[in-house]
């Protein structure tokens, strides 16, 4: 099990401030919510500490490990990332079977036919899609593919960036279920982007709410109903939320 | 009324599928908002795609497919360039993916609306920026000359919407428009759809998976499994849809204040495929 350890993470696109020291610590075998006004910054936080950006100051630690410091073999078995956008993250010209089973070939894998299988069951699409491509499958399938090929690496820590936003609810039951599985049986921890207030009560421990690059407030999850927002953002984004849910 | 759209019947086999990705689907719209429903791959976008004909190597029949005075069974590909974009728009699934990853975000609204609209470049711009900042974008200048690798998640559906907003449709067929906008900026863009509705007139066609949205924002909603329309209701009545499948659907749904015990899932039955009137 390993903890996330973000310290005044910053980051520019020429002018333009996106992060500003944004800090927080996500505990060993934790589920840790990011949510937060569209733009302000929760996808470009995960993009950071999974070094798919460099150009970033401040230090972000994975268990003993400062990420920059890791090699890249290192950092792909110990931190894996769900994008928001499926599509853009799966090659058009790779079938599924590919994109699953390069991070296994690559990582020396055993058994990588079996894994296959299982990885395609746990996310519940039949094993025959393995050799579709992706615009042969429906979004919300192409996000459980994507799903899929985080997990299958075995991971200790998910970036999970709106999961289930493509998903049906029945799925969409399914696909947390597996999480909350993985995380009680393999210790995974998770830092999960979602803008459902009532997925992120069911799943996380603490959440984050983000505004204009910046943390507004870290509540516990029973600060969503028991009304322990205290950051006027955070309180409007919570109670929209109550409203929304109740008849919007 | 004469209906915006009467589809009847429709069915839908992509070229070497083994069996048809949509079966019987029949639905009219009016000048209403009528949600769809369903499970991941049931077949909602795939109708949605139909209608627009952008399935060229599908193998579509229906026993009628009207939208207005066209007949979008046997109108050539001629007349449909002139419908298309036009008198019916698709707000897209994946925006990101939709969008010409190689051309900036503004850049691209300005030109859908030129290629509608006969004006000169300055006055597209000028359009482009003000859609941009009626969908709730902060900062209009600065997002239009994005690329669409640079804008977050929510602000690339909001592109979508923007573009759409541009032209003049009786038709829109928004899929999952809203899903990476947080609340707030959801209930802005909703109400942005619902003035189409009210003041123009159009018929909306809202695929979501969101079943609050669709309960409180839609008039009717047909609820989809397997390539099916299982149940058709109204809005206000979701949470009493009698299809098993519908059922296991509503049980899914996390609630805030929840217990977080495991979410029940769906014992999907062979059984299901059968519409509710066959169900009894
Ligand atoms: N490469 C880039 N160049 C310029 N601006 C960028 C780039 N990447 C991100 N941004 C800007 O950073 C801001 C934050 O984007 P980010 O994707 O992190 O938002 P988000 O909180 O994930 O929003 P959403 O909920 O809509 O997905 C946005 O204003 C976006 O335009
Ligand atoms: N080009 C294609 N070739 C073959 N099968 C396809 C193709 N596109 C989609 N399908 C299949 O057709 C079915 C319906 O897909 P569709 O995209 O309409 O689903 P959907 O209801 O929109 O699902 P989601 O909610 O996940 O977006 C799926 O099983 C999908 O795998
Ligand atoms: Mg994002
Ligand atoms: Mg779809």
């Amino acid at each position: 099990m390993k903890p996330i350890i973000i310290d005044r993470l910053s980051i520019s696109f020429g002018p333009i401030r996106v992060l500003h020291d944004v800090s927080f610590d996500v505990t060993a075998g934790e589920c840790f919510g990011l949510v937060g006004e569209s733009g302000s910054g929760k996808s470009t936080i995960l993009r950071c500490a999974s070094m798919l950006t460099d150009i970033w100051d401040g230090t972000v630690r994975i268990g003993e490990h400062d990420v920059r410091k890791m090699p890249v073999a290192e950092r792909c078995r110990t931190v894996q990332m769900v994008f928001q956008d499926p599509y853009g993250s799966l090659h058009p010209r790779h079938s599924i079977r590919t994109a699953l089973d390069e991070g296994l070939r690559i990582n020396g894998f055993d058994d990588r036919e079996a894994r296959l299988a299982q990885a395609m069951r746990d996310v519940g699409l039949p094993v025959e899609f393995l050799d579709r491509y992706p615009h042969q499958l429906s979004g919300g399938q192409r996000q459980r593919v994507a799903i899929a090929r985080a997990l299958i690496l075995e991971p200790d820590v998910l970036f999970l960036d709106e999961p289930t936003s493509a998903l049906d609810v029945s799925v969409q039951a399914e696909v947390l279920n597996l999480l909350v599985r993985l995380q009680q049986e393999k210790g995974f921890t998770y830092l999960m982007v979602s803008h459902d207030l009532a997925v992120v009560d069911h799943m996380c421990d603490r959440f984050a709410i983000m505004q204009h690059g910046r943390i507004v407030e870290v509540l516990d999850r029973d600060a969503i109903t028991g009304g322990g927002a205290t950051q006027p953002y955070a309180k409007q984004l919570i109670d929209a939320s109550l409203e929304y849910e109740r008849a919007i | 009324m004469d209906p915006v759209l009467d589809i009847q019947r429709l069915s839908i086999r992509y070229a070497g599928a083994p069996a048809p990705a949509v079966r019987d689907v029949s639905f009219t719209l009016g000048r209403e908002r009528l949600g769809i429903v369903g499970e991941s791959g049931s077949g909602k976008s795939t109708v949605g795609r139909a209608i627009m004909r952008l399935l060229d190597t599908a193998e579509i029949t229906a026993d009628r497919m009207q939208f207005e005075e066209v007949d979008l069974l046997n109108a050539p590909e001629r007349k449909m360039l002139d419908v298309r974009g036009k008198r019916m728009s698709m707000i897209l699934q994946d925006p990101k993916f939709s969008l010409n990853p190689i051309q900036r975000c503004g850049h691209q609204i300005a030109e859908a609306y030129r290629t509608h609209v006969r004006c000169s470049k300055s006055e597209a711009r000028a359009r482009a920026i003000a859609m941009l900042e009626q969908v709730h974008i902060r900062d209009p200048e600065r997002v239009y000359d994005l690329y669409p690798h640079e804008v977050s998640g929510g602000m690339g559906q909001r592109v979508m919407i923007a573009m759409m907003l541009l032209t003049d449709p009786d038709l829109v067929i928004a899929d999952e428009p809203t899903s990476a906008l947080d609340v707030t900026v959801r209930l802005q863009v909703l109400r942005i759809l619902d003035g189409l509705v009210r003041d123009k007139g159009i018929g909306l066609i809202m695929i979501s998976h969101d079943l609050n949205l669709v309960r409180a924002f839609c008039d009717r909603v047909l609820i989809m499994y397997a390539g099916r329309v299982v149940e058709a209701l109204d809005a206000r009545d979701l949470d009493n849809a009698q299809h098993p499948y519908s059922r296991g659907l509503l049980a899914a749904q996390p609630r805030i204040g929840g217990t977080r015990e495991p979410l029940p899932v769906l014992a999907r039955q062979d059984s299901w495929l059968e519409p509710l009137e066959a169900q009894a």
